[in-house]
């Protein structure tokens, strides 16, 4: 039975590779804009705090929150504020991507070794010099640790808005009546792809961010 | 199903044209209610919803130690097992409780084997790089006190890789709390089961999303801080500093 789904489902994709890629593009679409945006967010206000060392107690609390809260809650509720629609769902995406971003973007700060900021210092660095020419680059790999997380986040939520009517592949997933089980299967393994490109790409920034860092390692 | 719905209002309803103000405007958190169907809804759900957790996380971090086992003795195995995990976590949570459905029906299994899939790829990792965190130094000195593999293995590396191995099962918890929720849109059991219920009706039924929502994520914050105490209880040098 198992091994038949397979086959129907990869029969699904070339016969439907039209749906299947438009779907994959508004999921993209749906998925990137709310990890822009929550970088946008996040960064600034992390990098503040990092360098500030203030705001432990928040960004632990964030981040714990932030992973309690069920997605499909998450969504449920903006939805029963403001109704169905691109916009909303996006809200409800960005502040699930939101809490790895910030922790991780705090903590890449924070844990910058304060001799070699007090060395920045000494040299007479400016405060903003030494958060964009020492603690950012030196907390870059941490930061984009953060960005993987949040994307594979963001995706995984972005199909769970299908089921309450939000666009993309996770319209097919929730719509097994329509597509059928090797839709839905064909539409998963897409989402996966996504995934798991998006793992890889910010994996391969990382890695040349830790280098970059650390050359002679 | 359970209980009294708003929008079932009608003559039979006791008390009718006297209904709460809050029900009737479709209040956020409408304590009359809550407190009317704790016993009936959200109670039994929350219970069902503790079950799911402990038996998915019980499950999964047999597995996963099993796993890490495998992977820290026959280190070539290691990057597949990581890969295969990788790509069962990319795969999306409703898809996975789809799939299932033909084969194992409506039961609990169809929703705990996609939750215990979800554990491993957190709970391997956490175990396998807490074994590797052992530093050269610590082995160097247990293999001069003359401890054999296994008793290296049982009495140095293992309490030694604990933070690491308690991280995960938190993490680990948390989400499967989360992701559990979701399982309620095919089968109707656990915290998700009042959610879909409320997300179901012509007008959202805020009451009933929040309350259950709100267990959620006390359930979550309250396994996250009990982990944390066992994780202090299990590691008795790390307090002397």
């Amino acid at each position: 039975m198992l091994a038949s789904l397979f086959i129907d489902a990869f029969r699904f994709i070339p016969d439907n590779a039209h749906l299947l890629l438009q779907k994959t593009l508004e999921l993209a679409e749906l998925s990137f804009t709310a990890l822009g945006i929550a970088i946008v967010i996040a960064l600034p206000l992390g990098l503040w705090l990092g360098h500030k060392h203030r705001g432990l107690f928040a960004a632990l609390g964030v981040s714990s929150f932030g992973r309690a809260l069920p997605s499909i809650a998450l969504i449920g509720f903006f939805i029963a504020w403001l109704g169905v629609g691109f916009w909303n769902i996006e809200i409800a995406l960005v502040v699930i991507g939101l809490p790895p971003l910030l922790t991780n973007t705090y903590f890449a700060v924070e844990g910058v070794d304060p001799d070699v900021v007090e060395a920045a210092r000494g040299m007479g660095l400016t405060e903003s010099q030494i958060l964009r020419k020492v603690e950012l680059p030196l907390g870059l790999p941490l930061i984009i640790a953060g960005a993987r997380i949040a994307a594979v986040f963001v995706i995984a939520t972005s199909t769970v808005a299908g089921i309450v009517g939000g666009s993309g592949l996770g319209e097919i997933i929730a719509d097994q009546a329509t597509y059928g089980l090797a839709g839905v299967f064909a539409a998963a393994l897409c989402v996966s792809a996504v995934a798991l490109l998006a793992t890889w790409l910010l994996g391969f920034a990382e890695r040349a961010a830790y280098r970059r860092m650390a050359p002679s390692a | 199903m359970t209980g009294f719905r708003v929008a079932g209002g009608g003559p039979v309803i006791p008390n009718f044209g006297h209904v709460n103000a809050c029900l009737k405007h479709n209040g956020w958190f409408c304590t009359a209610w809550v407190h009317e169907h704790w016993g009936d809804t959200l109670q039994p759900a929350l219970i069902q919803h503790i079950k799911l957790t402990v038996i998915a996380v019980g499950i999964g971090f047999v597995i996963a130690f099993l796993l890490a086992l495998v992977g820290f003795r026959w280190r070539f195995l290691h990057a597949p097992i990581g890969a295969l995990s990788d790509f069962l976590y990319a795969l999306p949570s409703i898809a996975l409780f789809e799939l299932l459905l033909p084969v194992t029906g409506i039961t609990t299994t169809t929703i705990l084997i996609p939750l215990i899939a979800y554990t491993l790829f957190v709970l391997y990792r956490n175990i396998v790089a807490g074994l590797d965190g052992v530093s050269a130094e610590v082995l160097e000195s247990a293999r001069g006190m003359g401890l054999t593999r296994r008793q290296t293995f049982f009495k140095v590396e293992l309490p030694l890789a604990v933070p690491a191995i308690m991280g995960g099962l938190r993490v680990v918890t948390v989400s499967t709390i989360s992701i559990a929720t979701v399982a309620a849109f095919l089968i109707h059991y656990g915290l998700g089961a009042p959610i879909f219920d409320a997300l179901g009706q012509p007008d959202i039924f805020r009451t009933e999303l929040v309350a259950a929502s709100a267990l959620a994520v006390l359930l979550a914050l309250a396994a996250d801080g009990l982990l944390a105490v066992l994780q202090r209880a299990l590691t008795p040098w790390n307090r002397v500093r």
